[in-house]
């Protein structure tokens, strides 16, 4: 192993095949965002034979709205800077002006390609607080629909990384399925995106009549369809030379920079919370953790695939292990009256009326809760001073973290598999950004 | 460690040094509570980076987060005992893989003085988590190769997630646009 200490040294310089650890300073360009943006800058190549280009906010390939500052040696980044914030909206600020209640409505649009991931956390970091636990049967619903969720998730992410490699065909498959995904999720919560329906005690509504027939359908339907993924992309020899040791990353970089989720799991270092610190059921079903063994972009890819294998096992047996029962908490200080009390009942109508205008009142403290969401470690926390609104909430978010790792993978690699790289850390600008 | 032998020391240490003090618990020398089955350890601004190396040392090889809170409206909370509670708190999360534990860190930074010593020489991982908790919050990171604004624009004045920021009395405005009255 070569360490370079000196920033100013190129990869030319270390051994050649064997791989170089730099110290952390020399992958990140340290330049203000607005001195990036100066004219000069952009045309002038300077006298290191370096010139620095903006990549995005508006690029197709950048998911969003990144934004990266690249200082280019010809073909080659040398040394790179994500800047975000563009779509920056406050909502942690706002989550503080929002009872308990109408928390998950706003975490639900910080991830809004996983968004039940997001509900899920809020609502297990209030229900901490409040010392309340979901019954079996909500907590078997949440199961089920977040591990669909993972699975509409992934999809997006083989439809945009393929759209990113040119394998447009693959981005219409991509897209498809995932729609039959989010027809399920209408059908369940009434929305195809940013659900609200994971809330704290339970969930919005029990599953639709026929649920079962529905998943079936889909699951069925795709199982096979990935297999043709496979044969449409993992063997294919233009595909592997696009994806294959670019972007390559270590397990001691990835932990030391708070990596978590399928770009940790690409190195080789098998960390999933659902089988290592498990919450709701996970602990009673049955499935793997796939690791990679290389950290490139190509193990990226292959480990989202076949985590949506994993899910779609996962989504089988809560099907079978569905329980009867209540789908929310009989706790009539979270829970507000069933919609047939309300019209019999005055205090039932006013009990409806103070839940949803004033919220319930949560126990003073400080809690931390976390799921594994596809991208990483998904965690809240939540300060409550004992009223009705959280005094703080804080959203961990996996891609912020994982976005930090992108200067080291694109260090040394040529432009064109910027894009790779960008694709395969999918990062999602909304939970980066909050 | 275990519970019991933390315990034992410390009720041993105290035992020796005070009689009447009720002992308090610590982990790597600084105070410790629980808070819904999570360690929560409780440094000086000084201690903190001798408590992460040490840490980092004993198997919490990764960060997981760091970010502030503003007690500015909620002054009565509860701090470990022996500590001031203060108007800000940064928050450290720090996981540990073989035993699967994570444990925060609460550190106490006073409002005349919002400086605290960067984790960014033990932790690389806090870079982007200390610049956002300088932008939103106004406490800055002694030693932080780029402290610099990450979420909010380059020009921005104020620090919004404080509790004396405030909501919607903020005009809107952009770089290089008139100010709005």
């Amino acid at each position: 192993m070569a360490i370079i200490d000196d920033p100013q040294l190129s990869s030319s310089d270390a051994v050649p095949g064997e791989r170089v650890y730099r110290r952390d300073g020399s992958a990140i360009l340290r330049i203000s965002e607005s001195d990036a943006i100066n004219a000069d800058a952009l045309t002038e190549v300077t006298a290191d034979g370096t010139m620095v280009v903006n990549m995005g906010p508006q690029h197709p390939s950048t998911h969003g709205v990144l934004r990266l500052i690249l200082e280019m040696e010809g073909e080659q980044v040398r040394r790179s800077k994500p800047v975000i914030g563009y779509l920056h909206t406050g909502m942690e600020k706002t989550g503080e002006q929002l009872s308990y209640l109408q928390g998950p409505t706003n975490v639900t649009r910080m991830d809004y390609a996983s968004p039940l991931f997001s509900e899920l956390a809020f609502s297990l970091t209030v229900e901490k607080l409040l010392g309340i636990e979901a019954p079996p049967r909500a907590q078997w619903i949440r199961m089920l629909l977040t591990e669909l969720n993972r699975m509409s998730s992934h999809l997006l992410f083989q439809a945009t990384n393929g759209m990113d490699m040119g394998a447009v065909s693959m981005m219409l498959f991509g897209w498809r399925e995932r729609e039959q995904v989010l027809r399920v999720f209408e059908k369940i919560s009434g929305l195809r995106m940013n659900h609200n329906y994971i809330r704290p005690g339970g969930v919005a509504a029990d599953l639709p009549d026929g649920w079962r027939e529905d998943i079936n359908e889909i699951l069925d339907a795709i199982e096979p369809r990935l297999d043709e993924y496979d044969q449409l992309l993992t063997g294919q020899p233009i595909w592997r030379n696009r994806l294959q040791g670019v972007g390559t990353v270590s397990a001691d970089e990835c932990l030391a920079l708070g990596v978590t989720g399928p770009l940790l799991r690409s190195t080789g270092y098998a960390w999933d919370l659902r089988r290592d610190i498990p919450y709701l059921n996970y602990e009673q079903v049955e499935f793997d953790v796939l690791v990679g063994g290389f950290g490139d972009c190509f193990d990226r890819y292959a480990i989202r695939l076949n985590e949506i294998r994993e899910s779609i096992r996962i989504v089988r047996q809560c099907i079978d292990m569905m329980p009867p029962g209540d789908y929310r908490i009989q706790d009539k200080k979270v829970t507000p009256p069933p919609r047939g009390r309300i019209d019999e009942s005055m205090e039932a109508l006013i009990h409806h009326f103070k839940i949803f205008t004033e919220g319930f009142k949560v126990p003073e403290g400080e809690a931390y809760a976390a799921v594994e969401s596809p991208r990483g470690e998904l965690g809240c926390y939540i300060v409550s001073d004992g009223s009705a609104h959280p005094y703080r909430m804080h959203i961990r978010a996996p891609s912020f973290s994982n976005l930090q790792v992108m200067p080291h993978m694109l260090q040394d690699s040529l432009i064109a598999d910027a894009v790779a790289i960008i694709s395969t850390v999918d990062p999602i600008m909304g939970e980066v950004d909050r | 460690m275990t519970d019991e032998n933390t315990a034992a020391e410390a009720s041993a240490e105290d035992a020796a040094a005070d009689d009447d003090a009720a002992p308090i618990e610590t982990r790597y020398d600084v105070p410790v509570t629980f808070s819904f089955g999570d360690e929560v350890l409780h440094p000086s601004r000084e201690q903190l980076v001798a408590t992460a190396t040490a840490m980092k040392a004993d198997g919490f090889v990764s960060i997981l987060d760091l970010f502030g809170v503003d007690y500015l409206a909620h002054p009565g909370r509860a701090v470990a005992e022996g500590l001031v509670a203060e108007r800000f708190e940064l928050v450290v999360t720090l996981m540990n893989h073989d035993t699967a534990t994570r444990t925060r860190l609460r550190v106490q930074v006073p409002e005349s003085d919002p400086v605290v010593p960067t984790l960014f020489d033990v932790y690389p991982g806090t870079e982007a988590a200390e610049r956002e908790t300088w932008d939103m919050f106004g406490i800055s990171f002694d030693g932080h190769p780029d402290m610099t604004r990450i979420l909010m624009p380059d020009g921005w004045e104020g620090h919004p997630l404080r509790k004396d920021f405030g909501i919607g009395a903020v005009p809107v405005h952009f770089k290089g646009a008139p100010a709005a009255k």
